[in-house]
């Protein structure tokens, strides 16, 4: 008997390989059955060029696609032809910016307030109202004030992934045992040498928690911007494909946007894991 | 000196007092007095909601009382302080943290100005005493609950406190471990002259670690009844400490206090009690032949309650 991660790893090439063939099977063009399309018809509807054949393209011009995409990722020629990898760094950029931005304000104001219960209830309300606000809801908002496309995707991403770490940090913070704190009080350790060793330590597996979160969102949030910014981007770059009418590269885009977002949570849970400690 | 030693802990009419939600005032304890010589051993004994962690927490500094106050060695206490030590009833060790960086974050919190070898040296030192040697790296998740108690009770001692503070420190143990832990503690104690003031519900473990017993009758309004004087001898072991002709003596007066005196304290108090010098009770045989040659009957033996 094998081990469950091997087997579980058969189970899902066993499946990743039947979607193909049903894939496949589902945009083959039948050549028997069902009625053939009108010439006539078909010239009105424009679909001609492609004849019989359906526009939704096979799993292996998808893996075409794929590799060519993956052969040159970062050729540059204007503003409409850039290289897949290019594009997503410009996405990631983009995160990291407006995400980071968001760690340094969430986590310290969280902080505070998890320290403070009446601070805490005090703006809970408020955090309460912003925090289920869709991001493309600050998006007129963000680009009126700052008039600028690119810095008003960055604070949507701020403003979506600020949320739930402020929250997650206060709760955190909030919780710490009360005998840990003690511990810090009978050795008489003072106020930053507590928060930094006791406070933050007990804190962190919570505070990572909504960081995750974080990125996630904003990692949903940056794609919906750049369709709307427009210029650089994988938002961008699915949108102008969608335009192009070449339904390979959106699947392509789609996949990308799967694997680069799996990769960002896989490192947050990866800090998420040294920062946790058994009980 | 001698007047300051007798009085190294003096509890001075301590109140814990708590408003109670429908208005009014909940007194859980109230011109409490107390006194306990340096060097000494004392137990704290008596039911659960008598306030005898609020005292304990009182003298940790980590509780204020609502009135009276504490002096430790000629000086009112204001807060925790390095030191009075405290082992916690759960171990309180940071699970974040190795058994060595537990007891180093305490002594590196003591002498500040300490370089790592020193803190590193003298933390080992506490470790092995407490005999956790060969487990300075593990976390406390990997370590059995003995262990962990082991490893609080090396944090205590490693500051070098004035007072150590036990808050029934044994019982979430099992009995086996709670044995040789305590055997542990009465060796280290004794052979340090440390001064102890612990809180306990276990009547077997006062008789054998402490030399006075303070008996707290029920809450609210929790009093001190009496001061045991422990007439057991001071070299006293576990295994033979039963056979001891005073042993059932204490044993039972305790038991009789836990049972019905706890409750019936209040309103038969012995004449001529006074909550500031709660009368120290000696008994047992050497007791015995005082007694006979003093006419003075002790107030509030045993006979006193019926």
């Amino acid at each position: 008997m094998k081990s469950l991660g091997v087997r579980a790893g058969i189970l899902s090439v066993v499946l990743f390989l039947a979607f193909c063939l049903a894939w496949q099977i589902a945009v083959t063009p039948s050549t028997s059955s069902g009625p053939a399309l009108d010439p006539e018809y078909a010239k009105l509807m424009g679909i001609t060029t492609v004849g019989a054949q359906s526009a939704m393209p096979g799993p292996l011009d998808v893996a075409q696609k794929f590799w060519d995409a993956m052969k040159n990722p970062f050729y540059d020629n204007g503003p409409n032809d850039k290289g897949l990898g290019l594009q997503l760094l410009y996405s990631i950029g983009r995160v990291a910016i407006g995400y980071g931005l968001a760690v340094l304000v969430a986590v310290p104001v969280g902080f505070l307030i998890g320290m403070s219960p009446l601070a805490y209830r005090a703006l809970d309300p408020f955090i309460q109202v912003l925090k289920p606000i869709s991001p493309l809801a600050w998006m007129p908002l963000a680009l009126y004030t700052i008039k600028d496309s690119n810095l008003s995707a960055i604070f949507v991403i701020f403003i979506c992934s600020v949320w739930p770490m402020l929250l997650n940090t206060a709760f955190g913070v909030g919780a710490v045992r009360k005998e840990w704190l003690n511990v810090a009080l009978t050795l008489e350790v003072g106020a930053w040498r507590r928060a930094f060793t006791v406070i933050l330590p007990a804190a962190a597996p919570t505070i990572l928690t909504g960081m995750r979160i974080s990125i996630g969102i904003a990692w949903l949030v940056i794609v919906a911007a750049e369709m709307l910014v427009g210029g650089t981007g994988i938002g961008y770059f699915v949108w102008n494909e969608w335009n192009n009418l070449s339904i390979a590269n959106v699947i392509v885009g789609i996949l990308l946007i799967g694997i680069a977002g799996m990769i960002l949570d896989l490192i947050l849970a990866r800090l998420q894991r040294r920062v946790t400690f058994p009980e | 000196m001698a007047e300051i030693d007798s009085k190294f802990i003096s509890i001075e009419g301590i109140a814990r007092r708590y408003p109670k939600r429908e208005g009014g005032v909940t007194t859980i304890f109230e011109n409490l007095w107390l006194q306990v010589p340096r060097g000494e051993f004392v137990c704290i004994i008596g039911h659960s909601g008598c306030g005898k962690t609020s005292v304990l927490n009182i003298l940790a500094g980590l509780e204020t009382p609502s009135d009276g106050a504490v002096i430790v060695d000629g000086q009112a206490i204001s807060g925790p302080s390095l030191d009075r030590a405290v082992i916690f009833q759960g171990h309180a060790l940071l699970p974040w943290r190795t058994v060595l960086g537990n007891v180093a974050y305490a002594v590196s919190s003591r002498w500040r100005k300490a370089g790592k070898a020193e803190v590193d040296e003298r933390s080992r030192r506490f470790i092995e005493l407490v005999g956790l040697k060969g487990s300075e790296l593990k976390k406390p998740a990997e370590l059995s609950g003995g262990m962990r108690q082991r490893v609080g009770i090396a944090r205590a001692l490693s500051i070098e406190p004035k007072i150590l503070l036990m808050d029934e420190p044994f019982s979430a143990l099992d009995a086996l471990t709670r044995g040789t832990l305590q055997d542990e503690v009465r060796r280290i104690c004794t052979a340090t002259g440390q001064t102890v003031v612990m809180i306990t519900h276990d009547v077997d473990e006062a008789i054998y670690l402490a030399d006075k017993i303070v008996l707290m009758t029920n809450g609210p309004e929790a009093m001190v009844a009496e001061v045991v004087a422990n007439p057991l001898p001071k070299d006293r072991v576990r295994d033979s400490i039963h056979r001891h002709e005073d042993y059932y003596v204490v044993r039972n007066h305790l038991v009789d206090f836990l049972v019905s005196r706890s409750r019936t304290f209040r309103d038969e108090k012995p004449a001529g009690y006074d909550p500031r010098r709660p009368p120290i009770v000696k008994l047992g045989s050497a007791a015995q032949a005082a007694e006979m040659a003093n006419t003075i009957p002790f107030p509030a033996t045993a006979s006193a309650r019926d």
